[in-house]
């Protein structure tokens, strides 16, 4: 990736930078640790750069009368991982499922407040198109029962008219397996059943799935959840790895996980947005003692 | 400030991977799309179509007294009789019908959900069901026919001098309806038993009842709306069915009972069904006039016995959670 | 839930209950076999009383060979001296009309009631999709008789006086009259007839497509119908193959409706008339059984219709077995959560 850089002349870029005292973690794949500036020492939390994807404003939504999101404004930026936060019902998921307007399949469903995606309202757009451009991992690994192949060329496919040949498809299902880290492990035989595979390798299978399609953003939403911990780890990895290409926005009700993975944490109780910054700071120097509260494992 | 992310190496290919804005519906899928709702759309007319037209035509062409006066033969069919016999009839096969298939299906049913050992047996039989309920009337009908005349069955019918066996009769097609009826008798009632969670079987055999009185005394009384919705949907069947009457219950408009004990059983006539038919351009009398108005009558029975099925499901909301 | 494990109810009252118990397990059990005696009654008795009808013609009792009705005719009037009984029968008229009407209804049907299913599911707008569920039940349960005396009193003489012309008729007069009772209008309305039953499996089926594959789809991008068409359809492959066989099973068992408005005669329609193949009448199996009821007592005429119905029989048994195992299969298909 450096490479790139200076063949097109762009200054380097370094990695936001996060402040002392964070546990070293794991590289992704084989990106040079250096991209990971976490050992350097910086009193700054001011971030390098940042490029923003999507943020809301004043967002709320409430099912059937309840609220479930109390007008909570956030901001999602490519580079970093954002991690959700917060016991079960705080409204996270329904978050989540805002951003690529997938809480509208769901009846009874009311929303205010405004959602934009590089600066444009995704109420001005097709919610179809909106979600080509922001995808979603869910809960349970989800693979269609095809093969592997079809599975991660599958939204490929069902866009537009013209139905691209295989030809044109092959590169882009082996670079989408590669980023998701199933490549080596499903290269032998792509017309495999992807049910046959294994709870961790479905749930890399849908993130090769979703990252086939090319989106800006990247929604999570508690991915590893049902998984053992080998898997979760080889999940982690590849979100970490990712980040750079896309915007993540994680859900995760597992504290440890939200360490490890993410830059920015934004903290929910009961649908308000309670806190929200470097994952550093949220979890070391809480500023809400609510958030000081959940970390402190003082509900869950 | 924002700063371009350098990109991958396949971006090559974005073209593929970027369609941009343009709408995510393609020629194809409007089309399909528009069959849908044409399918949609269709399938309402026609029902629409089909209610609204018998009702008119029926309104048009019933009078009260047909419902109360016996078919007359005559010359000027469109004036005289109505068709008071064909209702009785419908309502005799009817009764007699799901009077035998409630015990037998529920019986049936039971065995298979309570009991259903050896379980060979029970699949056997569970396709078998189906294979009933899949057999055409008219083959049952004329089953019916070769059984019943038979000089043993000789007491369902009436019996000629030279000894044939007429063979049909109130109470054979009566027997066959009890089939027609039956695979639905049966599905009803399994359901509403498998419905009925195993806690409650297993307090009623913690008090030391066995499985026959758990059965009688408290699973039944529980199904008993399912047991009704199945009943009711095999006397709407029961009441539509043409076949079996034209076969098995001779052609006589007005009801004709036989001699002795069990007369009526054992006489002939005819239902509505085979009434509305026989006055249609397909039968011998052509007064399609009566027969409007008795399809009409026919129509409002059937459609009432499936309202009637609504109103038991709707009362009966689960009450196991 | 099947009994086999439960808990076996316990010999709380000690032998006698116990002898009570099996008492009702076997009366119960005797019941339940009735059901496949009725089966294998069925089909041995049918089978035998139409046997002569095979026996003496042979296998050529499925092949082609002059008129059908005559045939019958020929076979009604037959000498009462059992030594000269007339069996000639070639039948092929009548199972290439049950076949033909019985084939493109289906094939109508199948491609209706999918698309009216996703309609129901999906894109119908709640208000309609709350008409169109009991009025779906409705049409099921009209009886055929009704069917048939619209389409006759309605169907028919539209049919003769708008599609029938003079030309046409003149084409295949020296065959067969026109009169508008025809394989269209039989056709057409089984289709009708039969919709219903397979838009209840097929919707139900979809219903039950589990929302994480339809979530999964629309999460990446994929519009409504496609999504439905791709990830539902394709699930529910075996579910519409079990409602096809259903209604095939369904269309082959309808005598009166299409001896009302098919036709009440043996004819082959010929498909070299071109359009006019639509016009002309046919008269499946059931309609024949049905049509000449009256002569069921008398052999050997009996016999023949007894053979008809055997063919009848063993063709609905199979469909309806098969019917059956398809959808048990799909439904383990859809409950393991693959």
């Amino acid at each position: 990736m450096e490479l790139k850089e200076a063949e097109i002349g762009v200054p380097p870029l370094r990695r936001i930078v996060v402040g002392q005292e964070t546990p070293p973690i794991r590289v992704a794949g084989n990106l040079p640790p250096e991209l990971f500036d976490r050992e350097a020492p910086a009193h700054d939390d001011t971030p390098i750069w940042v490029e923003e994807s999507m943020r809301t404003e004043d967002l709320s939504i409430a099912y059937g009368g309840k609220v479930a999101v109390n007008q909570v404004s956030l901001e999602v930026n490519a580079g970093e991982v954002l991690a959700l936060i917060g016991p079960s019902g705080c409204g996270k998921t329904t978050l989540l499922r805002s951003l690529n307007r997938l809480v509208e399949l769901t009846p009874a469903a009311r929303r205010t407040g405004r959602i934009l995606l590089d600066d444009q309202d995704v109420d001005e757009f097709d919610a179809t198109h909106l979600r080509s451009r922001v995808g979603m991992l869910f809960q349970q690994p989800n693979p269609f029962p095809m093969s592997i192949f079809d599975n991660v060329a599958y939204g490929l496919r069902e866009r537009g008219s013209k139905r691209p040949r295989r030809k044109e498809l092959e590169p882009i299902v082996v670079d989408a397996l590669e980023r998701a880290g199933l490549w080596d492990e499903v290269s032998s035989n792509l017309s495999h059943p992807a049910l046959a595979l294994s709870g961790g390798q479905q749930q890399r299978l849908c993130i090769a799935r979703a990252l086939a399609v090319s989106p800006e953003v990247l929604l999570l939403d508690e991915p590893c959840s049902a998984l053992d911990p080998i898997s979760t780890a080889t999940i982690e990895e590849t979100i970490v790895g990712l980040r750079d290409e896309v915007a993540i926005v994680i859900v995760t009700h597992n504290m440890q996980q939200a360490q490890r993975v993410a830059d920015r944490v934004a903290f929910m109780y009961l649908g308000d947005m309670v806190e929200c910054g470097p994952a550093s700071r949220v979890f070391n120097a809480p500023q809400a003692e609510r958030t000081a509260e959940y970390i402190g494992g003082g509900f869950g | 400030m924002k700063v371009r992310v350098p990109g991958r190496p396949g971006d090559r290919l974005a073209s593929l991977r970027r369609t941009g804005p343009a709408s995510a519906w393609s020629v194809g899928d409007r089309i399909g799309l528009g069959l849908a709702w044409i399918a949609g759309i269709s399938l309402c007319v026609v029902a629409a179509t089909i209610v609204g037209y018998m009702a008119w035509k029926g309104l048009q062409f019933l009078h009260l007294e047909m419902l109360t006066t016996s078919p007359e033969a005559s010359m000027d069919q469109s004036q005289s009789g109505g068709f008071f016999d064909p209702i009785i009839g419908t309502l005799l096969l009817t009764v007699i019908g799901i009077a035998i298939a409630i015990p037998v299906g529920v019986g049936i049913a039971v065995w298979l959900t309570e009991y259903g050992r050896p379980a060979g047996l029970a699949r056997a039989v569970e396709s078998g069901i189906e294979i009933v309920a899949g057999t055409p009337s008219v083959v049952l009908a004329i089953f019916g026919l070769l059984v019943f005349q038979q000089t043993f069955m000789g007491l369902f019918s009436f019996t000629a001098e030279g000894g044939a066996v007429f063979g049909r009769s109130f109470i054979t097609a009566g027997v066959m309806m009890s089939v027609v009826a039956l695979p639905m008798v049966i599905g009803s009632t399994r359901e509403a038993l498998n419905a009925i969670p195993r806690h409650v079987r297993e307090a009623s055999y913690a008090l030391g009842k066995d499985r026959a009185s758990t059965i009688r005394r408290v699973l039944l009384p529980s199904a008993r709306s399912g047991i009704a919705t199945g009943a009711t949907l095999g006397m709407g069947r029961i009441a539509g069915d043409t076949a079996i009457v034209v076969i098995l219950l001779g052609a006589s408009m007005t009801i004709t009972p036989e001699g002795g004990f069990l007369g009526l059983f054992r006489g002939t006539g005819s239902t509505l069904t085979s009434y509305v038919y026989n006055n249609s351009p397909a039968g011998e009398g052509n007064a399609p006039e009566k027969a409007y108005a008795a399809a009409f009558v026919l129509l409002l029975v059937v459609l009432f016995l499936n309202f009637v099925v609504g109103l038991i499901s709707k009362r009966s909301e689960p009450k196991w959670s | 839930m099947e009994a086999a494990s439960l808990t076996d109810a316990p010999a709380a009252g000690g032998r006698e209950d116990d002898r009570t118990d099996r008492r009702v397990e076997l009366t119960l059990g005797a019941l339940a076999s009735a059901i496949l005696l009725l089966i294998a009654g069925m089909v041995i008795f049918v089978l035998l009383k139409g046997m002569p009808s095979f026996t003496h013609n042979g296998l050529a009792w499925f092949g082609a060979g002059g008129s059908v009705d005559e045939q019958l005719m020929n076979i009604f009037n037959s000498p009462s001296d059992p030594d000269d009984y007339v069996y000639h029968l070639r039948a092929w008229p009548l199972l290439y009309g049950t076949a033909l009407i019985t084939g493109v209804a289906v094939a109508f049907s199948t491609v209706f009631s999918v698309l009216a299913s996703i309609f129901v599911v999906e894109f119908a707008p709640r208000r309609l999709r709350q008409v169109i569920e009991p009025v779906v039940r409705l049409l099921a349960a009209v009886p055929s008789v009704i069917y048939g005396l619209i389409g006759i009193l309605v169907v028919v003489p539209w049919v003769a006086t708008h599609l029938i012309s003079e030309s046409s008729k003149e084409s295949v007069a020296y065959v067969i009259q026109l009169d508008g009772t025809s394989i269209l209008v039989g056709i057409f309305i089984l289709v009708i007839m039969i919709c219903p039953i397979m838009i209840a499996i097929i919707v139900d089926a979809l219903r039950s497509v589990p929302d994480k594959w339809i979530h999964g789809a629309r999460a990446l991008g994929v519009n409504r119908w496609r999504a439905m068409r791709t990830v539902s359809l394709r699930a529910i492959r075996p579910a519409i193959v079990a409602a096809a066989v259903l209604a095939t099973a369904r269309a082959l068992g309808e005598a009166i409706m299409l001896s009302m408005v098919a036709g009440s005669v043996g004819f082959a329609p010929n498909p070299l008339d071109g359009l006019t193949f639509f016009l002309e009448p046919a008269r499946p199996l059931a309609s024949t059984i049905v049509d000449n009821s009256e002569g069921l007592s008398v052999e050997p005429f009996g016999q023949t219709m007894y053979a008809f119905a055997a063919i009848l029989l063993i063709s609905s048994a199979f469909l309806s077995f098969a019917g059956w195992a398809a959808r048990r299969s799909f439904s383990r298909y859809t409950l393991g959560d693959r």
